[in-house]
C-alpha cells in the first residue's frame, strides 16, 4: 500500500517534469503540415527539422561555441570557486565575512539590469562578439554558487585529515590537493554540473553580447530560426534544436553522477 | 630519534587567554612522556606545538639543540597518531601507510617492501587493500600507527590515541604501544586524559591544569608523593579521599579521629584508599601505627580481589578550587552528599557489608597533608 502510495507519487512528479520536454520531443518529430494539429502523439514522423538544422553552418557553429564557452567557463569557476571556498572554510581571515556578503550579493543582482554597462564595457574593449566576452560574465556569475556549494562540502572534510597530512610530510599545497581535493570530489563536480547548466542555458548574456557566428551560442541562435521564408513556420527546427541542445546537459550529469558518491568521507575518522 | 627541549613554551590568543603558560622541559632521547590533566588543560596544544600544527606564542623549542619554532610539520620529522585517526578515506590501507614514504619520494621498491614489514607488525596484511570505511576501530586504529612508524621519524606525537577504542580493546592497545616504543626506542610524547594509561605507559608524567604544569615526574612519584591537591586528586584510581582536619591539643582533628601529627594550621589530609585496613585482618603491631575508626560502608563494590567500602564521615567538607574542578571534570561536581564520602580499599576476604559497622584502620603514616589556601603539600609543624 505504501509502495503504492509513493509510486503514484512519483509517477506525477515525472510525469509533470517530462511532458514539456515530450511535447518539444514530438514537435520535433511532426512534418510541418501536422504541426499544428493538437495532436500530443504525431500522426506523421519525420526527421526532416533534424536534417535541416544541422544541414546548415550556423546550427553547427552555435553548438561548438555553446560547448566551448560553457566548458572553459565551468573549468574558471570550479578552479577559482574551490580556492575561494577552501579559504573560506577553513581560514579566518580580515574581510572574510565581506568577501561572502559581496559573493551573494552578485548572485541576487538583476542581471538584465548590467546588460547595457557590459555591453558598452565589451565594446570598448574589444571583447564584444568574443568567447572570452561570454566567458567572463558566466564566471562572474557562477562564481558565488561555486563558491557557496563548494565551501559547504569543505566544511565537512575533518579537519585533522588536513593536519595528518602535514604531520605525514606534505605541504599546504600537497595536502590540497592529494587529500582534500579527493574528498570534495562530489562536490566539485556537483558544482561543475550547476555552473555549466547556467552557463549552457543563459540566453540573456547571449543575446546582448554577440551579435554574429563567431561567438553566438546555441540559445541564442535559436531566436534567429525564422525558416526560409516568412510563410515558413520555424517551430519544427526549433524544437528539433531544443532537443539536440538538451543532449549534452544529459550527458554531462549522467557522466559526473557516478562520480558523486554520497559518503565518499566515511571511515576517514571515527564512527 | 631526538631530544625535544621546551623553553618557556608560551600559547596565548589574541583575545588574552592563555593556553599554555611557560612550559618548561627536556624530553630525553627514547623517553615516553605523557601529557595528562582534564580537557582543557592545555595538554593537546602543548603537543600541537611541538608538533608544528601550532604556532608558538613566545618560547622557544628545540629539537636537537636546533630551534624549530619557525619550521613547518614536515620539516620536523615527527609523526603523529591522531585521536580520530585521521586516516584518508579515498586511499587503501596500503595507500594510507604508504603516503609518508610517497611525499619523501622513497623508491617504490622500498615503499612496498616497508609497508609489508609494517602490516606484518601491525597484523594488517589481510585488509591491506581494504578502505578505512570497511575496517574495525582497532584496525583503524593501527593503520593510524603504521603510517607514523613507517617512516621512521625523530619522535612520534600521539593524541589520545587509545580513546576511541573500547575498554577492552584498549587494554590490548596500551600494551601494544609500549612493546612498540620500547623496540622502536622513539622519543615518544603520549596526551591522554586517562589517568590509568599514564601511569602504566610512560617513563615520565607532566600534570597540567589550565595551560600550567603541575608536577613532573616519573609515575610512582608522583603518586607517592605529589605536590598539590591536584595531582593528588588526579592520580589514582579510584582517587584519593580528602578530609579537613584542625590542629588540636593532641594532634590533627579530623572526622576519621584524632591523628598524632603537628600542624599549626587548618590542612586537607589526603588518605589513599588503600591505605585503610580492616582492622580485624591486620596484627598488634601494625594497628599501633595507626588510627583505628568505626564505619558503616552505604556501598560495597566487590572487584574480585579487591573490595571497595564507601562510607560517609562527618564533618566540615575539604573544599579547594582544585578538588571542585576535579570534580567538575569527572562529572561529579553537582552529586549531593552531607558530610564527607570515603573509599577504603579491602583484601577480598574482608567482612565488609553494606550496613554493616566495621572496625577499619587508617595507616598515619601515609597521609598526606595539603594547605587548604594553596592546594600546596603543608609541613608538619607549621610553614
Amino acid at each position: 500500500m505504501k509502495t503504492l502510495r509513493w509510486g503514484l507519487i512519483d509517477l506525477l512528479v515525472v510525469v509533470y517534469a517530462l511532458v514539456p520536454v515530450l511535447w518539444i520531443v514530438s514537435l520535433s518529430l511532426k512534418t510541418p503540415a501536422t504541426l499544428t494539429d493538437g495532436k500530443f502523439i504525431p500522426q506523421e514522423w519525420t526527421l526532416e527539422h533534424y536534417r535541416a538544422i544541422f544541414s546548415t553552418d550556423m546550427f553547427l557553429r552555435a553548438l561548438v561555441n555553446s560547448i566551448g564557452i560553457a566548458l572553459i567557463a565551468t573549468a574558471i569557476a570550479v578552479v577559482l570557486g574551490m580556492l575561494a571556498a577552501y579559504a573560506i572554510a577553513r581560514l579566518s581571515f580580515p574581510g572574510k565575512r565581506v568577501l561572502v556578503g559581496l559573493s551573494l550579493l552578485i548572485a541576487m543582482f538583476p542581471q538584465i539590469s548590467l546588460i547595457s554597462p557590459l555591453f558598452d564595457i565589451e565594446r570598448q574593449l574589444g571583447l564584444f562578439d568574443t568567447w572570452a566576452g561570454l566567458i567572463i560574465p558566466y564566471v562572474t556569475f557562477a562564481l558565488p554558487l561555486a563558491i557557496y556549494t563548494l565551501s559547504a562540502f569543505f566544511r565537512q572534510i575533518p579537519w585533522e585529515l588536513e593536519k595528518a597530512a602535514q604531520m605525514d610530510g606534505a605541504t599546504q599545497a600537497q595536502a590540497f590537493r592529494r587529500v582534500i581535493v579527493p574528498l570534495a570530489a562530489p562536490g566539485v563536480f556537483t558544482t561543475a554540473i550547476l555552473v555549466f547548466i547556467f552557463a549552457w542555458n543563459d540566453f540573456l548574456f547571449a543575446i546582448s553580447l554577440t551579435s554574429t557566428e563567431r561567438s553566438r551560442t546555441v540559445p541564442a541562435t535559436l531566436s534567429f530560426f525564422t525558416g526560409a521564408s516568412q510563410f515558413e513556420d520555424p517551430t519544427g527546427a526549433i524544437s528539433a534544436a531544443a532537443v539536440v541542445i538538451t543532449i549534452p546537459v544529459v550527458l554531462f550529469v549522467l557522466f559526473f553522477q557516478r562520480r558523486i558518491v554520497a559518503g565518499l568521507t566515511s571511515g576517514a575518522v571515527k564512527g | 630519534m631526538a631530544e625535544i627541549v621546551l623553553d618557556k613554551v608560551t600559547k596565548s590568543f589574541p583575545d588574552g587567554t592563555v593556553a599554555v603558560r611557560e612550559f618548561d622541559l627536556t624530553i630525553a632521547d627514547g623517553e615516553f612522556l605523557i601529557l595528562v590533566g582534564p580537557s582543557g588543560c592545555g595538554k593537546s596544544t602543548t603537543l600541537n606545538m611541538i608538533a608544528g600544527l601550532e604556532e608558538i606564542t613566545t618560547g622557544e623549542l628545540r629539537i636537537d639543540g636546533r630551534r624549530v619554532n619557525e619550521k613547518a610539520p614536515k620539516d620536523r620529522d615527527m609523526a603523529m597518531v591522531f585521536q580520530s585517526y585521521a586516516l584518508y578515506p579515498n586511499m587503501s590501507v596500503r595507500e594510507n601507510i604508504a603516503f609518508p614514504l610517497r611525499l619523501r619520494k622513497v623508491a617504490p621498491d622500498v615503499v612496498s617492501s616497508k609497508v609489508d614489514e609494517m602490516a606484518r607488525l601491525l597484523e594488517l596484511s589481510q585488509v591491506l587493500d581494504r578502505k578505512p570505511a570497511n575496517l574495525s576501530g582497532g584496525q583503524r586504529q593501527r593503520v593510524a600507527m603504521g603510517r607514523a612508524i613507517v617512516r621512521d621519524p625523530k619522535a612520534f606525537l600521539m593524541d589520545e590515541p587509545l580513546s576511541n577504542l573500547d575498554a577492552k580493546l584498549r587494554v590490548q592497545m596500551r600494551t601494544l604501544v609500549s612493546r612498540l616504543q620500547r623496540r622502536l626506542g622513539t622519543t615518544t610524547v603520549y596526551v591522554t586524559h586517562d589517568q590509568t594509561e599514564a601511569m602504566t605507559l610512560g617513563d615520565r608524567l607532566v600534570v597540567m591544569r589550565g595551560g600550567v604544569v603541575q608536577q613532573i615526574g616519573p609515575p610512582q612519584e608522583l603518586y607517592d608523593s605529589p605536590a598539590n591537591l591536584f595531582v593528588a586528586g588526579f592520580i589514582g584510581s579510584p582517587p584519593m579521599n580528602f578530609l579537613y582536619a584542625t590542629p588540636g591539643a593532641d594532634g590533627l582533628e579530623s572526622p576519621l579521629g584524632t591523628l598524632p601529627l603537628r600542624f599549626s594550621q587548618p590542612v586537607i589530609l589526603g588518605a589513599r584508599p588503600e591505605h585503610f585496613a580492616d582492622a580485624a585482618m591486620i596484627d598488634e603491631e601494625t594497628r599501633r601505627r595507626g588510627i583505628e575508626f568505626d564505619a558503616t560502608p552505604d556501598v560495597v563494590e566487590s572487584m574480585g580481589s579487591d573490595k571497595y567500602a564507601y562510607f560517609v564521615v562527618q564533618g566540615p567538607r575539604a573544599t579547594s578550587a582544585e578538588l571542585e574542578e576535579l570534580a567538575a571534570d569527572s562529572g561529579a561536581a553537582d552529586l549531593p552528599t552531607d558530610g564527607t564520602q570515603l573509599v577504603a580499599r579491602l583484601p577480598a576476604a574482608s567482612d565488609a557489608r553494606e550496613n554493616q559497622p566495621i572496625r577499619l584502620w587508617f595507616d598515619v603514616a601515609r597521609a598526606h597533608a595539603f594547605d587548604p589556601q594553596t592546594g600546596q603539600v603543608a609541613t608538619a609543624d607549621g610553614r
